[in-house]
């Protein structure tokens, strides 16, 4: 899988609160959380980012609630892949399971700025920064987990592999 | 290979001889929970992925406790939902007002030494106090696993900590625990287990074990286990369960790092809020004013700690201004409490108890603190407005220290007050 787009930088420790305040989790409708998609971060995020663009983040992104909403609501508000330094555990499993691609680079989190051009294949973990003329290479998604991703998920995924094994 | 108390957990049920770190291996698990808050969203999920039958009603438990008591009709859909589900299903561990989901996990039985357990929360951690690899996950997961009896995990590295010593009275497991997650930070074991051996834990009641394995997850740890020990085997015998393995840690195992401690050393601690690794010796703060007290959640609301804070509190009276409250962790707790004159001494001396469930530790019921005022907890988060007003600062502590500042009205020392 390959995307490309404009990069979002944001800090460290970034909670499941900050992606989305718990004040909105009344509804699971993608589209209602996505309105409010990082609005303790940055409250003008929503209308700045374009479909396909990359959160770049620090350390601990996602830490805080098992809340499958936060992973929901950036990717129904368009962006396509986040990078950070590393992620909480629940995050980085709720993640791939409702189908949002995730790469850890402490090295491209640290290099990417708000602004830069950015084009990630997530098959060679390979992130190239075409405004800084630089390449980071990530951890490799496992082959099983990029099943996931490109499924959308792990509910479409499940289905999949039922109608496979015919049950 | 030598291996880790995780590791050989997780070989074991991957039917693999041996696993190392970093490995993705998918296995079988031995039982599930989920609670009233996120059942209707596993159902969904259930159904969505075209399951028809759960894979073994027998391995899943449903525990209403987020929302009891329910305030408003909308959480009592919550219930409804979850009990029709159970009741198609063949579901028999549904437990719908007996206590916190991970007490119960414990107290029932259902989380076995040696067993690899899943919850939707992310302190489902808490039984690897008995020597489970026991994590939380999302609801669509969960729902995953409802049908395939499967799930797939990473290998994680071990951090390993040695205590040995004792405690000084007054000094409990909270305040070790609070002490390493200090030192080693909210993310310090991140996709990692912490296991935790040495002299100290053998002397420590399953009770504290508990204690200390439940927050592991406020240093990011995927698990925090312990070696099972006679104790631990005692509490099993009495529920007639026996079929379980003792598996320990090999002396030669590879770990990330291992730190020591003394027990000994140890003074009461706090950690106060923004964030849980805000963590600082008690006299740091000794002297602050208090307005709230709260004695329960799945991290200390056992009888033991009900007991300890009813002896400190007992013929005195909570201050004026504080408002304690006590929240037992189980049915079963509470009636322990009750029969040995615990609740009287906590009443008698000002508190009042709420029906034994998350309450106050969840924010969603039973007396919320307000901005501007601070509260000393004996749970395990102190996140901005988890308790309430997103300004309430939260102190948390230990049983006994919540015990001796309601009291007082103010952060104090409980080894003044032994």
């Amino acid at each position: 899988m390959k995307m490309r787009g404009t990069a979002w930088k944001f800090g460290e420790d970034v909670d499941t609160d900050a992606i989305i305040p718990a004040r909105y989790l009344n509804t699971s409708d993608p589209a209602a959380l996505a309105a409010h998609c990082m609005e303790d971060a940055d409250a003008q995020f929503v209308n700045k980012v374009k479909v396909g663009d990359l959160i770049v983040a620090g350390k601990n992104f996602g830490c805080g609630s098992s809340r499958e909403h936060a992973p929901i609501a950036i990717k129904a508000a368009g962006v396509s892949c986040v990078i950070a330094s590393s992620f909480a555990r629940i995050f980085y499993r709720n993640a791939f399971n409702m189908g949002l691609p995730i790469l850890e680079c402490p090295e491209a989190a640290a290099a990417i700025q708000t602004g830069d051009d950015i084009e990630v294949s997530l098959d060679e973990g390979l992130i190239v920064n075409h405004t800084r003329q630089q390449t980071y290479r990530a951890q490799q998604v496992p082959p099983f987990m990029q099943q996931l991703l490109q499924a959308g998920g792990l509910i479409p995924y499940v289905r999949q592999q039922m109608a496979q094994e015919g049950r | 290979m030598a291996m880790t108390l995780a590791e050989k957990i997780l070989a074991r049920k991957a039917l693999k001889k041996e696993v190392a770190p970093g490995e993705l291996v998918t296995v079988a698990v031995d039982h599930t929970m989920t609670y009233d808050l996120f059942c209707p969203s596993v159902v969904e999920a259930f159904k969505e992925m075209g399951f028809k039958q759960v894979w073994n009603p027998n391995k899943i438990a449903i525990i209403f406790d987020h929302l009891v008591p329910a305030k408003n009709a909308k959480e009592v859909e919550h219930f409804k939902v979850s009990l029709a589900f159970a009741r198609a299903q063949g579901i028999t561990k549904v437990h719908q007002h007996d206590g916190i989901c991970h007490q119960l996990l414990f107290e029932k039985g259902y989380s076995r030494p040696g067993d690899v357990i899943l919850g939707t929360d992310s302190h489902t951690v808490t039984t690897g106090g008995v020597g489970a690899f026991a994590t939380g996950i999302g609801y669509t997961e969960m729902a995953s696993i409802w049908g395939t009896g499967e799930i797939w995990l990473k290998v994680p590295e071990t951090l390993r900590f040695e205590i040995e010593g004792e405690l000084a009275p007054g000094v409990s497991a909270k305040d070790l625990i609070l002490k390493i997650i200090g030192d080693i930070g909210h993310a310090g074991a991140t996709y990692k287990a912490m296991e935790f051996g040495g002299t100290l834990i053998g002397r420590l009641s399953v009770a504290q074990r508990l204690t200390i394995a439940n927050m592991s997850v406020e240093a990011g740890a995927k698990a925090g286990l312990m070696a099972p020990d006679e104790k631990v085997l005692e509490h099993y015998r009495e529920l007639g369960i026996t079929d379980f393995p003792m598996l320990r840690p090999d002396p030669d195992a590879a770990y990330r790092s291992v730190s020591r401690y003394d027990a000994s050393k140890l003074v009461p601690m706090v950690s106060c809020s923004p964030a849980v690794d805000n963590v600082m010796p008690l006299f740091e703060v000794a002297g602050e004013e208090v307005r709230k007290a709260f004695l329960g959640s799945c991290t200390n609301g056992r009888l033991e700690d009900i007991e300890m804070a009813a002896s400190l509190v007992r013929g005195k009276k909570i201050h004026p201004k504080v408002e304690m409250i006590v929240t037992p962790a189980s049915r079963t707790i509470y009636q322990q409490a009750i029969q040995s004159g615990a609740v009287a001494a906590l009443v008698e001396a000002g508190a009042y108890v709420t029906v034994p469930a998350c309450g106050l530790c969840s924010g969603i019921n039973g007396g919320v603190v307000a901005d501007g005022d601070t509260i000393i907890s004996s749970n395990n988060r102190n996140f901005l407005g988890r308790m309430g007003g997103p300004t309430a600062r939260v102190i948390l502590a230990s049983p006994a220290s919540v015990a001796v500042s309601a009291l007082a009205g103010k952060v104090v020392d409980p080894r003044e007050y032994l």
